[in-house]
């Protein structure tokens, strides 16, 4: 089946995928070839309260497609807010491409933001522009040429299967669709890493499959996805690498996991 | 493609705070008026004082008949006295101060009084004795008018040392006041405005949480992110400005030039062109206003 979607969906090649991945190289960020590298790394919101994360240390390889589990308040969002800079890791180092995000300067944040595409449970799409402006928002805000806009929205919009839609507005869209502009938003600039917090929270299951196919073509394309999910039957099915969080720290790191840990 | 974006982003802002935005080119259209009139009335002063203290003079006033000043005990000043006092302006350590000395007789004062209020019925009660004759000095440098007042004042036949200056002084003191108060003014209204625009950038980046938040997101730079807000503060502080610009050079031109210059013609009057030489500096504090109300707002609204 994965096979057939990869094969068959579509006239493939993202030209410029190639392009982008070699024109961002990732130095090494320590002794390996990690994308994303937690060290040690506790966050703690409010003085005194439980720390959302306590120690993790992990890595993330290139390439790799890996789900972030547990209960809510288990720490995942905090992960993903770490990776993205939104916030700063209280103790130990965080490694985003190559940087370690500690000392990195508030200026050069947009930059390391580019190389990341992030996805959400509630799509975050902007009602009063069309699908076509949704997706070109985010290459007119970090100033991309027109012509570089006028063709790849188009294969991006092709790319999610939503070729004839553009000038629909996202209240005219299923939740299906909607998270479909919404990833490829965040993989129309071809981001080297793809965030995905819960994006099929609020979706149905056929819908949801839909949805966990295309961030599998995504991720065969070479970009590292991270999603952190509470969607068992997925996990269950896409048998990948899954890491369990539980009160903040890290319980499990399993290849070719499943959902439970009792299973 | 980045300009016209951030023309469609300042123009989508400013449509949805209109009513905002109109309060902010209002409060800036009054307070820079307050400032440029601040200014304007410096500018007259400056005016009268290069066309006035050209013409002023230090004079003495001899004793006429009948003074009750002390110096004048012995009646009308006598020819000796006048040779006295004439050789004390002559004399080498004032001369450098003194431009010219010219004198007026008595009977030369009544001509001109007679002229100057001809059509007054008390004025032909009065004789030509009742006239001071006097000295008219004309000073090299109308600053140093105690010096030579310091040397004339107090001898016997001098019955007063007038500055003209001091006539004048007391219209410049008014028009300083009018100037604190249009100062004043102006600084609240300024306080005002600030605290306006930061209320109107304010709701505008709250009003656009969701852009701004994927902007963030997707890694557009601060400086794209701000630069709408920042210009639509600008723009409007502008606008008021020009308004301000508008307004100084109506009233210069019908209340001044049209009304006063009319009724009062001998003074030297403020022009349109000095609005337009004080319509810069009004513009560039506009512009300042909001750079500073953008830094203080938008620090704390659209953090990275």
């Amino acid at each position: 089946m994965r096979a057939a979607c990869h094969t068959g969906g579509g006239p493939a090649p993202l030209p410029t995928l190639d392009e982008a991945s070699s024109s961002t190289p990732f130095p090494d960020p320590g002794r390996t070839g990690a994308v994303i590298r937690f060290e040690n790394v506790t966050k703690v919101y409010a003085r005194g309260a439980r720390p959302a994360l306590d120690r993790v240390s992990l890595d993330v390889e290139r390439g790799e497609f890996v789900f972030l589990v547990g209960a809510s308040g288990s720490g995942k969002s905090t992960f993903l807010r770490l990776v993205l800079r939104e916030e700063r890791a209280s103790a130990g180092r965080v490694f985003v491409a190559g940087k370690e995000l500690g000392t990195l300067s508030s200026w050069r944040v947009p930059h390391l933001r580019r190389q990341i595409g992030a996805v959400f449970q509630d799509f975050r799409l902007l009602p009063n522009k069309s699908v076509f402006e949704n997706v070109a928002f985010a290459l007119q805000v970090i100033g991309k040429p027109r012509h570089h806009i006028l063709t790849t929205v188009p294969d991006v919009l092709e790319m999610v299967g939503l070729s004839g839609k553009e000038k629909r507005r996202p209240h005219e869209l299923s939740g299906g669709e909607q998270q479909r502009v919404a990833i490829a938003r965040a993989f129309v600039n071809r981001p080297s890493i793809l965030l995905c917090d819960e994006p099929t929270g609020n979706l149905d299951p056929t819908t949801s499959l839909g949805i966990m196919r295309l961030l599998d073509r995504i991720n065969r394309t070479g970009t590292t996805v991270v999603m952190a999910t509470h969607d068992d039957e997925i996990v269950d099915q896409m048998r990948k690498r899954v890491i369990e969080l539980s009160t903040g720290q890290m319980v499990r790191d399993q290849s070719r996991g499943v959902y439970g840990s009792d299973r | 493609m980045r300009v016209q974006f951030i023309l469609s982003e300042i123009a989508q802002g400013l449509r949805r705070n209109l009513s905002m935005t109109v309060s902010v080119i209002l409060v800036t259209f009054v307070s820079l008026t307050f400032v440029g009139s601040a200014a304007l009335l410096q500018l007259q002063i400056g005016k009268m004082k290069d066309d006035w203290y050209d013409k002023v003079e230090v004079s003495v006033f001899l004793c006429p008949q009948n003074s009750s000043e002390p110096t004048c005990a012995s009646g009308e000043v006598t020819d000796e006295q006048r040779a006295d006092i004439r050789t004390a302006l002559d004399a080498p350590e004032i001369a450098p101060f003194v431009e010219h000395v010219y004198e007026e007789t008595k009977e030369q004062a009544f001509a001109a009084f007679q002229e100057q209020f001809a059509d007054q019925f008390w004025a032909s009660a009065a004789t030509a004795d009742d006239m001071n004759s006097s000295y008219r000095i004309k000073l090299t440098d109308p600053q140093k008018y105690q010096v030579v007042a310091d040397v004339v004042s107090g001898r016997p036949g001098v019955e007063e040392v007038q500055d003209q200056r001091r006539l004048f002084d007391k219209l410049f003191l008014v028009l300083n006041r009018a100037t604190l108060l249009a100062g004043g003014l102006a600084a609240v209204m300024l306080l005002a405005a600030v605290l306006l625009i930061t209320t109107t950038i304010r709701l505008s980046a709250l009003s656009r949480r969701r852009e701004t938040g994927i902007m963030k997101l997707v890694g557009a730079s601060t400086i794209f992110i701000q630069l709408p807000f920042m210009l639509e503060g600008a723009l409007a502080a502008t606008v008021g400005a020009l308004l301000a610009v508008g307004g100084l050079w109506l009233g210069v031109e019908y209340l001044v030039t049209d009304w006063l210059g009319a009724s009062v013609g001998w003074i030297p009057y403020v022009s349109t062109a000095d609005v337009l030489a004080v319509a810069p500096a009004l513009i560039a504090v506009a512009i300042l206003l909001a750079a500073i109300s953008s830094l203080v707002t938008l620090s704390r609204y659209t953090k990275v």
